[in-house]
């Protein structure tokens, strides 16, 4: 168990919901695909934030007094990231009943009131 | 460095680990394949507890609660509403046209990321932090070794997380902590005008 076997990880859950944005037709599974996007990313970050040596711990740029607290960095990304999906899920899910409201449809490929 | 020492207590970690991830790639897969689209938002919940677990496994514990909470407790309860809601209008779960063209792509992402995480020579931490019997080893391997005050600094960091998660919102990531909250409530305010009865 080491770094790699954590990135492939995020990396393969990653990539299944990049295949589940691209392929599905109901707006629920994407919203759900996007979900599983943004956990992978959650998984490098804080996988590499443990892992990996931050800069300002060997002396490359400037040593901080406290820059162990800098190996935190990664878990403080993926709580922004926790956040913004928390606000994309209520948008999309209150989009999705707009849409459905109107047209009777939770099907992307039908929701095309905007092509010219 | 590891949750514990020894070859049994490795042994055991190393299970837990491959028993959560392959549990947390099935599930996922499944969100995507499933024809029933309730069956698939209840897989999403075995793939975001499982990754909770990741979490833990990366003395992440304020996060794996956290993810908890807001994934497993939140959003999924959400997107299980929706689902419920629109049943009448989705038959099963089907693909566009797009299909084999995403899942090609999707498999050529993997492959360059599993390469690249693979082949990069990674600064890694315990590298550069000797394992308490092996300090001659690390020093004649050629590497930087940390200083002991930073080691023990690392260690602290890394034993309770709250308290530097907590100095790394409200001092460095202040103005994106901000930003975050008004973003939430811009969220509520567009989600209420979205659904509101207008007629």
């Amino acid at each position: 168990m080491s770094l790699e076997n954590f990135l492939i990880v995020g990396a393969a859950i990653f990539s299944i919901g990049l295949f589940g944005v691209l392929s599905k037709r109901n707006a629920i599974t994407v919203l759900m695909s996007l979900e599983l996007m943004f956990n992978g990313v959650n998984i490098t970050a804080v996988a590499l934030s443990r892992y990996v040596v931050p800069a300002g711990l060997t002396g490359g740029v400037e040593v901080a007094e406290d820059a162990a607290r800098l190996l935190l960095t990664g878990q403080v990304f993926a709580i922004f990231i926790i956040t913004v999906a928390a606000a994309e899920v209520a948008l999309g899910v209150a989009i999705v009943m707009a849409v459905y409201r109107s047209r009777q449809t939770v099907y992307v490929t039908d929701a095309n009131q905007m092509r010219h | 460095m590891t949750l514990g020492t020894g070859t049994e207590s490795a042994l055991i970690t190393d299970i837990t680990f491959w028993v959560i991830a392959i549990s947390a790639i099935v599930a996922a897969i499944a969100v995507v394949q499933l024809r029933d689209l309730f069956r698939a938002a209840l897989f999403l919940v075995v793939t975001l507890a499982a990754i909770a677990g990741l979490f833990v496994m990366l003395r992440a514990e304020f996060l794996a609660i956290v993810q908890i909470v807001i994934y497993v407790g939140a959003i999924s309860v959400l997107l299980l509403f929706a689902v419920l809601t629109t049943r009448d209008v989705s038959h099963g779960n089907p693909s566009n046209k797009l299909r084999v063209p995403a899942a090609i792509l999707a498999l050529g992402l993997l492959a360059v990321l599993v390469f690249v995480s693979v082949n990069t020579d990674w600064n890694l931490l315990s590298d550069v932090i000797p394992e308490p019997g092996s300090v001659d080893i690390a020093a004649s391997a050629g590497g930087t070794v940390l200083d002991p005050a930073t080691i023990a600094q690392v260690e602290t960091v890394l034993q309770n997380t709250i308290p530097g998660i907590a100095d790394l919102l409200l001092q460095d990531f202040v103005l994106a902590f901000e930003a975050g909250s008004v973003l939430l409530l811009a969220a509520i305010v567009a989600a209420l005008a979205l659904v509101r009865e207008t007629s």
